[in-house]
């Protein structure tokens, strides 16, 4: 049987900042529908990684590629103009900690300003589609709002519906709960919980150990910008192989 | 006849050049705006070359009195065998001057911007010109509404300089009146009232627009 080609391979990645090595080799392999947790310390470099999957920072050294096309350079090793990489980071929904809504649009503005004025979709058809997504993370009725006016969770939700009307191979989740008041976690989270349970392909950097352990294939626990552990949830929280592993676990219990 | 009488008589004279001060307005106002804002992006180009030129255009206009901008353009530039009429001199001053102020504005308010909104159009796969257009400029125009209308004023006021290079703006309507008649006060009175009117305008609009950045929490810069 032939190999199946990961929907994400992250390969050799490193990044530093002012000689800082934030992120040093880090590789990953992430195949459809899979959902992974990226675990770890604040300033393990898990947010990093993620931001250079997209290539938000390029990377130092390795590939990231998408659907098994490589990310950020073409195949001659020359670096994308802004318009390629612009066009490849279309594929990849990104949802971030502190939302980045727009908010000189309105709710379903945001929804439908990426589809219809990158992606060319008409706007009847990406207004259908928006209501849809709004529909399905319960905001229906906030259409017409502004996102000034919306709470920290509906932000959020918001934002991850203006990443999934892209239709993207992958969703990239960075700490989408972190900047939340506790009592709005988890309506975050239901929604990413139902994307992973539609099959959704997702990367999620996070704090939130029972989404990782409950929803997710994969754990990967960082430490000073290395993968320190990986395995399934169950054996990574019942029984973590090493000692950074256990000593960050404790805190969370 | 007393002096108001005088000015009456004359109101075609006055008409004319109010005529002509809201047209030049307007159009170096609208002009002085679209060039500010195109060149926003290209003041922080990635390319050195680029960002020093525009720099160096943006620092050199606000450091040149206006009037002395606007000579050299009417009077200094045949000199190259550039003959430009008044009303063109004016109006490429106005614009070319005012744009510089613009694009500052507009690129202070750049950098007040949190970064996530670019990063975040860039995810959804925005770059150049359509990021600028379509995320960063409208927030950077709600967020500097009032400081953008006090611009506007001074493109209204910087028009009346332009009589110096003979252009019969509403200035010189007022200016001529007292000479033929030497009534000193009344023209400029009259004067003063249709630049006010204008300004008023200014006023309301910039009013409506700041209401729409409130509206969306913005424009507290």
């Amino acid at each position: 049987m032939p190999e199946e080609v990961p929907v994400l391979q992250v390969d050799g990645i490193s990044k530093s900042f002012d000689g800082v090595e934030v992120v040093n080799n880090v590789s990953l392999k992430i195949y459809s529908g899979e959902t992974i947790s990226i675990l770890g310390p604040s300033g393990s470099g898990k947010s990093t990684l993620l931001r250079c999957i997209n290539w938000l920072e390029k990377p130092d050294r390795g590939d990231v590629y998408l659907a098994g096309k490589r990310v950020g350079r073409k195949e001659d090793d020359q670096l994308m103009s802004d318009h390629e990489l612009a066009s490849v980071r279309t594929q990849m929904g990104m949802v971030f900690q502190s939302f980045n809504l727009w908010p000189h649009f309105t709710v379903l503005q945001n929804v439908i300003e990426a589809p219809v004025h990158v992606l060319g979709v008409s706007k009847d058809d990406a207004v259908v589609r928006g209501e849809h997504l709004l529909e399905k993370v319960g905001l229906e009725a906030k259409r017409d709002a502004y996102p000034y006016s919306l709470s920290g969770g509906q932000k959020q939700r918001v934002a991850i519906a203006r990443a999934l009307a892209m239709v993207p191979t992958v969703m990239l989740f960075d700490e989408p709960t972190s900047a939340l008041d506790p009592e709005l976690v988890g309506e975050v989270l239901s929604v990413m919980r139902d994307l992973a349970a539609e099959g959704m392909t997702m990367v999620v950097v996070t704090h939130e150990m029972s989404f990782a352990r409950d929803v997710c294939q994969e754990v990967v626990f960082m430490d000073d910008g290395q993968v320190v552990e990986r395995s399934t949830p169950d054996k990574f929280f019942s029984n973590p192989q090493t000692d950074r592993a256990k000593r960050f676990l404790t805190r969370y219990e | 006849m007393t002096d108001l009488e005088i000015v009456l008589k004359e109101w075609p004279r006055l008409a004319n050049g109010f005529g002509t001060t809201l047209l030049l307005f307007g159009i170096s106002a609208v002009g002085a705006f679209l060039l500010g804002a195109l060149m926003v992006g290209p003041l922080r180009s990635r390319s050195k070359i680029v960002r020093i030129a525009l720099r160096s255009y943006v620092d050199g206009m606000r450091m040149l009195p206006f009037l002395i901008f606007v000579y050299l353009l009417f009077y200094g530039l045949p000199t190259f065998g550039v003959k430009l009429d008044a009303w063109t001199a004016g109006l490429l001053g106005l614009t070319v001057y005012h744009c510089a102020y613009v694009a500052e504005i507009l690129r202070g308010a750049w950098d007040q911007l949190p970064v996530g909104q670019t990063e975040s159009a860039e995810a959804h796969g925005y770059h150049g010109f359509r990021l600028i257009r379509r995320i960063v400029l409208p927030q950077l125009v709600l967020n500097t509404a009032p400081v953008l209308g006090n611009q506007l004023i001074y493109i209204l006021k910087d028009t009346s300089f332009l009589m110096i290079i003979t252009v019969q703006d509403l200035t010189y309507a007022a200016s001529s009146i007292q000479s033929m008649y030497f009534v000193p006060l009344e023209p400029f009175l009259i004067a003063i009232a249709l630049y006010w009117a204008i300004s008023l305008l200014i006023e309301g609009f910039v009013r409506v627009v700041h209401g729409t950045a409130k509206e969306r929490g913005l424009g507290h810069a």
